[in-house]
Order: C-alpha cells, then structure tokens, then sequence
C-alpha cells in the first residue's frame, strides 16, 4: 500500500491552505486528494471580486485568490491527485480513493486534513409545494453554468434565499442579460454579508422581500411562474399576502451543509449546530491525527478565514507526525460554552498545554443583534467584553484568546460565550 | 443640509454610515469605524466606482470561459456598457492571469484583464 505522512481530502482553498502549512511546517510527504477536474474548488467559479482582503491587503477574485495558493502549492513540489474521489477513510487512516487512471486503491496516512468543503441546500430540504418543472437550480449550480460552462440558465428569474452566492447570482444574472424580478428571504433579516446587497441587489435595484418564502411553483415540463407570500414570526405563510411571479428560472440560496460523510463514516463525532467534526484547539477531531478545516467543519463567509483556519490545521498536522504519541499527551482540557446568542465555537475545546501563543474562537449568533457585547466568562469571571455595534448570523464572530492569558487561570473549566445586549 | 445613508462595503463589516452634504459637498461622514469607510463615503456620494467582473469565450482551452474583470474600478454608470462591451469577445487559450482581454473598456480608460489561467 502507498503511504504519504499527510492525505488531505480536498483541494479548494482549505485544503491548498493546509497542504502548504503542513509543507512548511518540514513535513515532505503531503498529498491532495481532488475530485474536481482542477484545484482551487468553489473560488474557481467566484469570479466576483472580494476575496483576500485580510490575506493580501487587495480585492483578488475567487480564481486569482485561489491561483495564488495553487502557484505556492506548485512551487512547494506538493503532491496532488486531480479527478480523483474518496470513497472511504478507515480509522486506522487507510484512505480508500478511485480515479480513471489507477482505479481504486488505498493509501496509508499518518495523518488526514478533512477539507471537503459544502454543498448547498436543495429544494428537497425545503419542501416547496408544486410541479417539479426544469429551471429550478441552486445558486452554485447557476453559478457553475454561466461562470465555467458558459451556459445561461434562463432569462427571468426569481431567487429564494438571501445567502451570498444568491446575492452574487442576481447581478451576475442581470449582467448576462436576465431580469431577475425579486430575492425573496424567509427570515426577517439577510443570510448575506451587507456589501453583497449593496453591490449586488441595490446597484440593479432588485428588491429584496425579507419574511417570504416560495409557497407555488407552475410549470409542468419548464418553470413558468412562482408564487410568492409573507410568512409571520413562525415562518408559516399569512394567507392573503401571495403575489404571482412569472419566471423561467428559479435559483435557491437556502444555506450550505458540510460535506462530512466521509468523516461520519471513520467515526468522528460531529457538533449537529454546525453539521461539522467536534474539534479541539489544534482543530483535530476526536481522531487523533485527523484534524478538520475550512467549510467542512463549519461554513464560512469569508475565504481569508477559511485560509487562516487551514493553516492552523495543516501546521498541527505536521506536528502530529512529528511527534508521534507525545502529540496527545498532558494538559487539561478547557470546555467551551456557547450560550444566549452565540450557536457554537470553534474549538470546542482548549487544552493550554497544546494551544499555540494566540488562538481565535471563532463562532456564529442566533440572531441580529444591535449595540451588544460579545463576552466571555472564565468560569464566573467576566474576562472579555467587547462592544459590537451590530453582529448578525451571516457574519462569522470571533474571540482572540491568549496561552498566557489562560496559564493566568490555571483552575479554570469552562469559557462561557454569549451576546450580552447593552 | 441634506442627509444620505450608506452601507460601507470597504470590508465585510458593512459599518452603517450617514454622510451629511451641503449641495455637492460632503459636511461630515458618521458611524464608520475606520478610514476606509470616510474614503468610501466622500467617494460614493461623489463619484461611485465599482470593479466589474464577468466572462469571456475561450477556444482550444481546458475549459470554455476565463474569468475577467476591470483593472481598476470604473464609474458606476459605465457598468452596462462595460458588460455588453464583453459580449462575443472569444480570446485563444492559453489565456494568464492579467493578461489584457480588451483594452480601454467603454472609454474608461480602463483595461479587461483575465482573472484565471486556462491552458
């Protein structure tokens, strides 16, 4: 059987990010198992600008953000496997893969990096009434079509969902000539980041309806209209408030879900907020030398993150095999506790003995929030208290943590995080 | 004194801005929470530019389109013209990230250039 130090599962941005860390970190022996006919994942079909702000202190588009790390992953010699599907990872690190070349076959690893990334919501999971025409698409589907393929979908178009490839879709859509008629958002506030729906609803002047949904779809063989209501507090649509639309095209941003049946099937433990592994400081799930990053542990907004994230990953897994066994051991373990507005963290738990200088907590809250504070308690003592003119579930929130901040607290048990409203 | 609110897209954070004008001069910018919001404020009042991104054909490529985009921002109002300005260009592969597409788009003095390497 072959055998590399580290397989990492995926090669979009998480995964290049990690393989170049774990490279750097003095571990030759990395491979990048891709399923996808090229590295770079979903940034290849974001050809919107936007990324790498924190990265490279410029605006990049998703293929010049992703070429970046490809090149650096050329340079650094990383292995990489194109065209190629993990059907199985044992929990003894035997990854099982097949491509057209060398059929199936398996590899030994010391260490994996999950980096899978997500897909997106379909209409199935939302349980929209009606004919099942064609022209009903999700938004990254759309996005592949027009921005890779070439193809346009349609040319009237309505949007359900709010998230940012949605947002991104509308004015890619009326760039190309379609006339997209209304995005139409169930909950009361958006699912996207604030400069998608300036740049991209408000610049075209496309309506956004908040507290809408899609309850009728028409059209037997292709989409021919939708019909559109307002939903009360509870989600359930008020009767008397539906308006007609006729549309060819349907797209749904209705959320993303990590791709983890890979990691469900070796046994790690998954936290159900995020539908992502439980992982600890070092981001390694409860299987020790398999560590998780980027959208496969808990979906992001922002690349850099994502980037930043991987990096932590790929380094730790390098350490991993570097120090065998002596890896796990020693230090106590510190629980951390979302409460009252915050859903999860990542990590889920700290051990300080492990824990590098610095280390950003990174989470989500339940709902918007306005002139609130993001604390954290220390066991019962307030520690952090930040003032956060607004934080809304769309937009990734985060604490810096400091090993020496948390040696100063060496009974401590448990961080409590929570939205303390002013 | 007439009041004008904006969402800055300078970062994610989206800060909510209110920028009070006297006619066509900017009297003051409030709510942001760093300079970038200030600049972006005086600037979308003023004159408001944005980088337009898009698609062109590609032939003899390993895929059919190479990503494209403006290289510097261009007025908000050329946005339309920028786009169909794009429409039936095919370019031969290989194509580099940077390398100009279409000079001088709309007469904004501005370039296309790829955004992707399409061997």
């Amino acid at each position: 059987m072959r055998a590399y130090d580290i397989v990492i599962i995926g090669g979009g941005p998480a995964g290049l990010a990690a393989a170049i860390s774990a490279k750097k970190s003095g571990v030759d022996s990395v491979l990048i198992l891709e399923r996808d006919k090229e590295l770079g994942g979903i940034l290849n079909q974001c050809i919107h600008n936007g990324f790498g702000l924190h990265t490279f202190k410029e605006e990049l588009t998703g293929p010049e953000y992703a070429g970046r790390f490809i090149d650096q992953a050329k340079e650094l010699n990383i292995e990489y496997k194109l065209n190629t599907m993990v059907m199985d990872i044992s929990p003894q690190k035997v990854v099982t893969a097949m491509n057209r070349e060398e059929g199936l076959f398996e590899i030994q690893a010391k260490a994996v990096v999950l980096a899978m990334g997500c897909r997106e919501r379909s209409r199935g999971a939302l349980n929209i009434p009606g004919y099942r025409p064609a022209g009903i698409f999700s938004a990254g589907t759309a996005q592949r079509l027009v921005n890779i393929e070439g193809y346009m979908p349609g040319r009237e178009v309505v949007i359900l969902g709010s998230g940012d490839i949605g947002l991104i879709m509308a004015r890619r859509m009326t760039f190309e000539g379609a006339k997209v008629k209304v995005v139409a958002e169930l909950m009361p506030y958006s699912g996207g980041l604030k400069r998608n729906i300036v740049q991209c609803l408000d610049d075209y002047d496309i309506p956004l309806k908040l507290s809408h949904t899609v309850v009728d779809i028409k059209g037997k063989e292709r989409l021919e209209g939708i019909t559109l209501a307002q939903v009360d507090s509870h989600g359930k649509p008020i009767p008397g408030t539906e308006e007609e639309y006729s549309c060819d095209t349907l797209l749904l941003s209705v959320g993303l879900i990590p791709e983890n049946e890979i990691s469900r099937g070796m046994g790690v433990d998954m936290n159900p907020v995020t539908s992502g592994p439980k992982v600890n400081e070092s981001l390694e799930t409860n299987i020790e030398g398999v560590f998780a990053c980027g959208n496969v542990l808990h979906v992001h907004d922002l690349v850099d993150f994502v980037s930043e994230e991987a990096g932590t990953a790929g380094r730790n897994a390098a350490e991993y095999v570097k120090q065998g066994e002596a890896h796990r051991q020693g230090g106590k373990e510190i629980k951390m506790n979302p409460v009252e507005g915050v859903r999860y963290t990542v990590p889920g738990t700290i051990n300080v003995d492990r824990m590098d200088e610095n280390l950003t907590v990174r989470f989500r809250v339940g709902g918007v929030y306005k002139n609130c504070y993001i604390s954290a308690y220390f066991d019962d003592e307030r520690v952090i208290h930040r003032k956060r003119p607004v934080v809304a579930p769309g937009e990734m929130e985060e604490i810096k943590l400091t090993k020496e901040q948390l040696l100063k607290y060496p009974d401590l048990q448990t961080i409590t995080v929570k939205i303390e409203e002013a | 004194m007439e009041e004008r609110k904006l969402t800055c897209i300078g970062c994610p954070m989206g800060c909510p801005l209110t920028v009070v004008m006297n006619g066509e001069e900017v009297v003051s910018v409030t709510g942001n929470t760093c300079k970038r919001g200030d600049v972006y404020a005086r600037k979308e009042v003023t004159n408001p530019t944005r980088i337009v991104t898009s698609t062109v054909r590609v032939s003899g490529g390993s895929i059919d389109m190479v990503s494209v985009k403006t290289k510097e921002d261009i007025p908000k109002g050329k946005i339309f013209e920028c786009v169909k300005a794009l429409k039936g260009i095919e370019v031969p592969a290989p194509v580099h990230i940077g390398d100009v597409i279409l000079e001088n788009v709309a007469d904004t003095g501005v370039d296309i250039v790829a955004t992707k390497n399409v061997e």
